[in-house]
């Protein structure tokens, strides 16, 4: 009976893993939070070429410095432009009316894409923007298809042009399918700058869904010393109160 | 010592201190060979001060409001001093008091807690186990995002399939026709005021009805039934100062664990904070998939599992009402499952596959061969309630010790 049990649970297991196959392959993004650098050179690639459509309304500028040790100066020169002050929060200029105008739809808010779609999927989708004429910005995406955004990224990367094979169907149908994306004109970095340059990014943004857990990944391990003493201290404490049980 | 025996004195002429403190803990017998399942009891209360004292704090920062709540808690995660880990204490404390009460629920089915004389206890537990749900799914809205809205909405509506007046029942709990800002008021009232005070009752009920009857142990039998020439179970420990100490142990154990998970793995894998719970709700946006939190998803899946609504809800109900008639559906001479015969042990080993699997299940896409898997798991789910009063009584029991067992 058990075992029936348990190859019903494998059944399950197994049926499931298939099931999930669906989904475009994501790339690993391998962000390093303690990485000052790399946040610095996310941080003005954000403000740069993403807060002119995107903000990040809960964030502030100040708590940015903060955590990566900037001065005020230094987030003024580099992170602030117009005539915001550095405990205002990053907000977009772009009116959401506008926007909605412009792209169809509004762009969303980008404090916590990190924590919604994850950093891996950001960093396979801003790499896998490709040309496509039918697209009101000639650009369509391998991650997300038909995206209202336009590849803004194009002067670091370039342009990517899609390569397609032909699939036939159990019908017999036949269906485009992407296969590879490949570099059709080269940008101002190569290939593996620019997938640092979104690394970076992206390792911004997951800093910005959560400021805190630079806090909270450095208090753990005094925490857990902590409750790892008291553990000690109470088992020895129950040892000797129950010595006189039989 | 005095001084303070007079000021004790003066006390216990007016308020029975002396006689609270001896009669539940430092002269309330518990029998000497409680086991690991038992500390998940002191536990769940652990957890609910953790929710209580955290809840307030959260509920000075929150906003109730559909404009606002979504920023609100974020301004706590990001603005307020010390929020982030008060934020992530409550959320991991909800995961974390279903998981110490599902442990609690499964050493009564283990040992016969239910049995009698503790019928009453049983039950009182469930109606904590109930509320306890009430508590996490109106909370769950709180945070206001697509989850919380899309979850409240197709939890809600089930009450709508119910025939004649279920439209308007769940009108009622909506307080418009759709979820929205009259709903987060309400539920925020029921949150935070309303369940925290019948929680807090029944759970004062319960550990009444605790120290009337006397704890159950391992070995499933009465150690009130031997007794010394004082009164005294032979097989009794004061629970003060033995079962404080002990207690103190496993405290130290679950805090090592649940701060494990707030300062490494606060989302849990999306399992405890859901990832499209970082979007703000969307009233026009519908999820791809919506799914409610882990430990409703058993209940969920049984729900899906029916392909008539109304009847998926029965049949929902059903899961939960048959776990109150547990102290009348189980007819074997002995309680403790150290005693049953073999057909209780694949029964109860069949029943917690079933749970795990279905908990599983309520979590993924209702595929139609998961819709079978579900199926399946719910059958067996139902069985092991169902053919309790056939199971328990047909088979070869052992026989029961006269005292405890205690190496």
């Amino acid at each position: 009976m058990r075992s029936i049990v348990l190859t019903a649970v494998l059944l399950v297991v197994a049926s499931a893993a298939q099931a999930s196959g669906g989904e475009a392959h994501l790339d690993k993004a391998h962000i390093d939070l303690s990485n000052r650098q790399s946040l610095w050179h996310g941080a003005k690639l954000f403000v740069n070429y993403c807060m002119g459509c995107h903000g990040a309304r809960y964030m502030r500028y100040n708590r940015v410095g903060r955590d990566l040790g900037l001065s005020e100066d230094d987030l003024k020169r580099y992170l602030i432009f117009g005539d915001k002050k550095v405990g205002d929060t990053m907000t977009t200029a772009m009116l959401a009316e506008d926007a909605a105008k412009w792209f169809g739809t509004a762009p969303p808010d980008l404090s916590l894409v990190a924590r919604s779609r994850g950093p891996d999927w950001l960093y396979t989708y801003l790499r896998s923007f490709y040309l496509d004429p039918s697209r009101p910005f000639g650009v369509n995406n391998a991650v997300f298809k038909d995206v209202a955004m336009p590849h803004v990224l194009w002067e670091l990367q370039g342009w990517q042009k899609a390569v397609f094979r032909t699939e036939r169907d159990a019908e017999g149908h036949e269906h485009k399918v992407l296969e590879r994306l490949e570099l059709a004109e080269p940008g101002t970095l190569s290939p593996a700058e620019y997938d640092k340059a979104v690394r970076d990014l992206v390792a911004f943004l997951a800093y910005v869904g959560e400021p805190a857990q630079l806090e909270r990944k450095r208090l753990g391990p005094w925490v857990l010393a902590y409750l790892v003493l008291l553990f000690v201290v109470f088992y020895l404490l129950k040892k000797e109160y129950w010595r006189d049980v039989h | 010592m005095s001084a303070m025996k007079s000021l004790l004195d003066w006390i216990d002429a007016r308020f029975p201190l002396t006689k609270l403190w001896n009669e539940h803990l430092a002269q309330y017998y518990a029998p000497k060979n409680l086991n690991f399942w038992y500390f998940f009891g002191s536990l769940a209360l652990l957890v609910l001060v953790i929710q209580f004292v955290s809840g307030i704090f959260l509920a000075m920062n929150y906003k109730p409001d559909a404009g606002l709540a979504f920023g609100s808690v974020e301004y706590i995660m990001r603005d307020v001093n010390w929020g982030w880990l008060i934020r992530y204490m409550h959320s991991t404390g909800a995961s974390a008091f279903f998981i110490v009460v599902y442990l609690h629920m499964f050493r009564g089915l283990l040992y016969g807690s239910y049995r009698g004389p503790r019928e009453l206890l049983w039950i009182i537990g469930m109606l904590i186990y109930v509320a306890l749900m009430a508590e996490a799914f109106m909370g769950y809205l709180l945070p206001w995002g697509q989850m919380s809205y899309w979850g409240a909405q197709v939890i809600i509506s089930l009450f709508g399939a119910i025939p004649y007046f279920g439209e308007d029942l769940a009108l009622w709990i909506r307080g418009d026709y759709v979820v929205s800002d009259a709903t987060l008021n309400r539920f925020f009232a029921f949150h935070v005021i309303a369940v925290p005070l019948v929680l807090l009752a029944l759970v004062l009920v319960h550990i009444m009805a605790l120290h009337e009857v006397g704890s159950n142990n391992p070995d499933g039998i009465e150690i009130k039934k031997k007794k010394d020439e004082r009164g005294i179970p032979l097989d009794g420990i004061p629970f003060h100062p033995y079962y404080t100490v002990k207690d103190l142990v496993g405290v130290a154990v679950f805090l090592i664990l649940f701060a494990t998970v707030i300062f490494y793995l606060p989302e849990m894998g999306g399992y405890f904070l859901e990832h499209d719970n970082f979007v703000p709700a969307d009233p026009l946006k519908t999820p791809e998939h919506i799914k409610p939190l882990w430990y409703f998803t058993p209940f969920y899946a049984i729900l899906r599992a029916v392909p008539n609504k109304f009847l998926g809800v029965v049949a929902m109900g059903a899961a939960i009402f048959l776990l109150f008639l547990l102290p009348w559906l189980d007819r074997s001479p002995v309680k403790s499952i150290r005693y049953k015969g073999i057909l209780s042990r694949i029964a109860l080993a069949v029943f917690v596959v079933s749970f795990v699997a279905l908990a599983w299940l309520g979590t993924q896409p209702a595929t139609p061969t998961l819709t079978m898997f579900a199926r399946l798991f719910a059958a067996l789910y139902f069985a092991f309630f169902l053919l309790m009063p056939i199971y328990t009584r047909i088979e070869r029991t052992k026989p029961v010790p006269e005292r405890v067992t205690f190496k």
